[in-house]
């Protein structure tokens, strides 16, 4: 029976305090995912602490809400029970579902001052860009990322292949691909050329990467289009598929994101797309030399960005807002940048942050982490378009349906634009 | 009219169970009901009645087909696969094996495990070349296999993961009834010469059967009820090839926020569960012999 | 019962049969605890003088609040179990024992909970709960499940088994229906009361959708929602802390039923469950 009264009581007491909050001060919440391992909470409380030392009229709230999609849902659920976080961290794609949700506020109604405008203009345009919509700027790149391939070295220089000249263009990429893979006596494979997932929650993204150095896209600037059917796409999901089928370089069927680094550390997969947030965790687990390249092209070399921003919700009081942005601000500073930058394997987004001692030094020490970074003027925003969760559904269901051989690249990714244009129909008017 | 004094007492008694009941079952059947003839509410546009509209929708919607199909499918696999395997482990127990202690435990064990815990140990076991399983079919040159990442395949890997997750559950029920069968019924049967297998047939199975109802109840619920490892594992995919009912209703209202069209899907669900509950009290409760 | 009669290589055959499924059925557990101990290299490299080490076990304790999922998990089963047992005896004490007139219609109805479980109404339930403005509230967790149908059923069950005589006997010593409920059926049901309260505390431990959906913050998860969230981070599965995790969340509930496992499987038989 105690234990009842505790969690009722518990559940009472804890809504009193949200009830009071202490009279000179302002509280604030802010939701975060980590979508890499390690205790990072850690990191984000330190911040957190280093925040209050600064500004001891704020209290933060730090609360860790999963994975992106969870970090969303829990944001848009708490927004539309009326107690919205003051904060957050989501996906720099969610910005049309939260516009078309009405719970943020744009970031420009709080850049008053000069200091604040040099401020934004120091973030890298490539991440900016994301975050403008209708001439507003809605949010401001905070973890970012973007996706590079990895390779190992070693099986390079196993297969007579030059460990210093990874792949730029795909034909390259094949030709390699097929030196490096191994198939044992009974004709069983046991090193493939290259591994790119194409898990549920994953492929949308790299596949974008493959559309981009196709020198197509995925959808407009205004999210409201798609161009799934466009020759540019086509061909790069036939390439895609090609890729095992034809050339036999990549594992058949989906390949999934969650196991594809240990695949890669384990010598399955002699060249691997993934994030760079897999950095660190390559870097303490594979046991032979490894080299991280920029994606190659067809012809133009080009990669996607990904990763979150950090948006201010509209439904919290003005005083909220103001200090929400004064920690935004906080968050967002060159050299707290470089530092989580270091801790997690995200790119930092501003120039500046780059120029740091600690940014430089971590350089000097782990020269594939220049590689982002050299990669982000190539780079092409993440496919973003409103009920962005949906059509981003409808698009890997697509190329899976390819890639399993279910359904010709053509013929699935017609019938995923139409199913798009029906669910951005409502948008367009 | 006169209220009973029976009716007044179980008016108090029933009041707590009545009020949870109307509030988180039979409310929330009626609504999933009114729901489903709405469009769902977005931003500043309101929910307006679209009569069956969902339901046009949904009879056009290819995901939802095959979610159907692969749900009935899971079902019709995992219902009797799982009720079998754990007949024959409660027989295995219950004979005079080794260490029977140690085996019941064996059985049990993924019981006491999370669903969403155990999936990531079953991805690894499922990983095509490193994997476990395709590491054993490799000894006979058959490795290689991408079970979670093949249409073929994938949704057949999720089934065996629920039957070795409910097996041993569905064993406990069974051991439980075998032990309550009196030792002098069988003993009789084996004087007269029966078989072990004539023993089964004539003696254990229709002693066992309301037990069997029992089980096939839950069976049938766990049947549409645990998508977990889905949502670990593949995600309803690839190309949709592991999409269940539950999950779909679970994307569709908490990923895509789209809560019509989920209500209209829920009700769905409800009918299949409504038309499987009738059969089982309606038919084959009538044809088990009771206490 | 079979084995006497058949030869000795029938006995052998079914042995060896026993203890093949039962290594099959607890070859995932193993595969946890072989990685759990190990450092990351030797994932699925069962080379049998790889160093041990405890590592894992740190690193995971370390980077989620697990001790407060833990908690959470505790208070949310003891919530629910208790409850179920209040709530589900007085519906299940009416039924079995103050019939009236269409007391059987209702209990056909509370049956209708078996088959629609509250998952199958989660979309609605969890509006519900938002309208409550309980939402990421342990108490939200509990509530669908409160009113068990399973629970009354079982509970109905025991108390129709329970002699007249004895009901009778405490009410000429002048108990009300209460005392009677607690002095007479409560404890002569005690080894239902203990297989279903286990089977609950398993299935709550266990549970993951409902309070996927209906939790957003750590101060309430529950310790499946926790270790799904620990263990979808973007560079993909480290096993190790993964199977660290794992372990460390079924610890108690592992522990729990090798030392009680016995005493499990004889309420289950007394229980008169089947």
């Amino acid at each position: 029976m105690t234990y009842l009264k505790q969690a009722l009581l518990g559940s009472v007491s804890l809504s009193m305090l949200a009830l009071s909050p202490a009279a000179a001060q302002t509280d604030i919440t802010f939701f975060y995912p980590v979508q890499v391992g390690g205790p990072l909470t850690d990191v984000i409380d330190g911040y957190v602490a280093d925040f209050h030392e600064h500004h001891p009229d704020i209290r933060v709230e730090a609360v860790f809400s999963g994975n992106y999609t969870e970090t969303t849902t829990r944001a848009l659920t708490a927004a539309r029970s009326g107690t919205p976080p003051t904060v957050a961290v989501l996906l720099a794609t969610d910005i049309f579902t939260l516009m078309e949700e009405d719970v943020i506020q744009p970031m420009d109604t709080f850049i008053t001052t000069e200091e604040d405008q040099t401020w934004v203009d120091g973030f890298m345009p490539a991440y900016l860009a994301s975050a403008r919509v209708d001439g507003h700027l809605w949010a401001v790149p905070f973890q970012r990322s973007t996706a590079v391939m990895y390779y190992n070295k070693e099986a390079f220089a196993a297969a007579g292949l030059d460990p210093e000249q990874p792949p730029r263009t795909w034909d390259e990429m094949v030709e390699m691909g097929q030196a490096l893979t191994q198939r044992d006596a009974s004709g069983n494979v046991s090193q493939y050329g290259l591994g790119i997932p194409s898990s549920m929650n994953a492929v949308h993204w790299l596949f974008g990467a493959l559309v981009a150095q196709n020198g197509g896209m995925l959808s407009s600037e205004d999210g409201l289009h798609t161009f799934f059917d466009a020759p540019e796409v086509v061909e790069a999901l036939q390439f895609f598929v090609d890729l095992s089928t034809e050339h036999g370089i990549h594992p058949a069927g989906v390949l999934e994101w969650g196991t594809t680094p240990n695949d890669f550390m384990q010598g399955r997969l002699a060249m691997a797309w993934h994030t760079t947030g897999n950095l660190s965790n390559i870097r303490n687990n594979a046991t032979f030399d490894f080299g991280v390249a920029p994606f190659p092209g067809n012809p133009e070399p080009a990669s996607v960005l990904g990763g979150g921003n950090l948006y201010i919700f509209s439904g919290a009081t003005e005083e909220q807002q103001a200090a929400a942005f004064e920690f935004v601000k906080f968050m967002t500073s060159a050299e707290l940048l470089a530092d989580w930058g270091v801790q997690t394997g995200y790119v930092a987004p501003r120039d500046d942050s780059w120029e740091t001692e600690t940014l430089r030094n971590f350089v000097a020490e782990v020269p594939q982490a220049q590689v982002a970074r050299m990669q982000i003027p190539d780079s092409k925003p993440e496919i973003s378009t409103h009920e962005a969760a949906r059509v981003n559904q409808v698009l890997n269901t697509a190329i899976q349906a390819a890639i399993i051989g279910e359904q010709t690249p053509e013929a699935a990714l017609s019938a995923a634009q139409a199913e798009a244009d029906r669910i951005l129909a409502v948008y367009r008017d | 009219m006169k209220i009973s004094r029976n009716a007044l007492i179980s008016f108090f008694l029933l009041l707590p169970a009545a009020i949870l009941l109307v509030a988180f079952t039979f409310y929330p059947t009626v609504a999933t009901l009114i729901d489903s003839v709405f469009s769902t509410p977005r931003g500043r546009r309101p929910a307006a009645f679209v009569g069956l509209g969902n339901f046009e929708r949904m009879a056009a919607d290819p995901v939802f087909h095959r979610a159907f199909l692969n749900n009935l499918i899971y079902a019709a696999v995992v219902i009797p696969a799982s009720m079998g395997l754990a007949l024959a482990m409660a027989l295995l127990v219950n004979a005079r094996i080794k260490g029977r202690g140690l085996v019941r435990l064996a059985f049990f064990t993924p019981t006491i495990l999370p669903m969403i815990a155990v999936a990531n140990i079953w991805m690894f076991f499922y990983a095509p070349d490193l994997g476990l399983i395709d590491q054993f079919f490799g000894l006979f040159g058959r490795g290689g296999t991408n079970w979670l990442g093949q249409s073929g395949t994938a949704l057949w890997a999720l089934i065996a993961i629920t039957i070795w997750k409910l097996a041993g559950f569905f064993m406990i029920f069974y051991l439980a009834a075998l032990q309550q069968i009196p030792p002098s019924l069988i003993e009789a049967a084996t004087l007269e010469g029966a078989s072990y297998l004539q023993r089964l047939r004539r003696v254990i199975l229709p002693l066992l059967m309301p037990t069997t109802l029992f089980i096939l109840i839950n069976a049938v619920i766990e049947a549409f009820r645990l998508v977990d490892h889905v949502i670990a594992l593949t995600r309803g995919g690839p190309n949709n090839s592991t999409q269940l009912l539950l999950h779909y209703i679970y994307q569709v209202a908490f990923n895509f926020w789209d809560t019509a069209y989920a209500a209209a899907l829920s009700v769905v669900l409800l009918l299949v569960l409504a038309l499987i509950a009738l059969f089982q009290f309606g038919y084959l409760d009538k044809r088990i012999h009771y206490r | 019962m079979s084995a006497s009669s058949s030869s000795k290589s029938a006995t052998v055959a079914l042995n060896l049969l026993a203890w093949g499924l039962a290594l099959l059925w607890v070859l995932p557990l193993l595969f946890a605890i072989w990685t759990a101990i190990h450092p990351p290299v030797y994932v699925g490299n069962f080379d049998i003088f790889a160093p041990l080490t405890l590592e894992n076990f740190v690193r995971v304790w370390n980077a989620a609040p697990f001790d407060r999922y833990f908690l959470n998990t505790f208070m949310l089963v003891t919530f629910v179990v208790i409850s179920q047992f209040v709530i589900c005896t007085l519906a299940a004490y009416a039924f079995a024992v103050f019939p009236f007139r269409g007391s059987q219609w209702l209990f056909m109805l509370v049956l209708v909970q078996l088959m629609v479980m509250p998952e199958v109404l989660l979309v609605r339930n969890y509006a519900t709960i938002a309208q409550m403005g309980l939402v990421d509230t342990i108490p939200a967790i509990a509530l669908p499940y409160l009113a068990s149908a399973f629970g009354i059923f079982l509970f109905r069950q025991a108390f129709k088994s329970v002699p007249k005589e004895l009901d009778e006997a405490a009410r000429m010593e002048g108990a009300g229906p209460l005392k009677v409920l607690w002095r007479v059926y409560v404890p002569l049901s005690k080894s239902t009361y203990l297989a279903y309260g286990l089977v609950m505390v398993a299935y709550h431990w266990n549970n993951f959708l409902w309070p996927l959906v209906i939790t957003n913050s750590a101060t309430t998860r529950p310790i499946t929602v926790g270790l799904q969230i620990f263990s979808t981070v973007e560079q993909g599965i480290d096993w190790p802390t993964v199977t660290a995790a794992t372990l460390l969340s079924v610890a108690p509930l592992l522990i729990a039923f090798l030392i009680f496992q016995r005493q499990f499987v004889q309420s289950f038989m007394r229980s008169g469950i089947r």
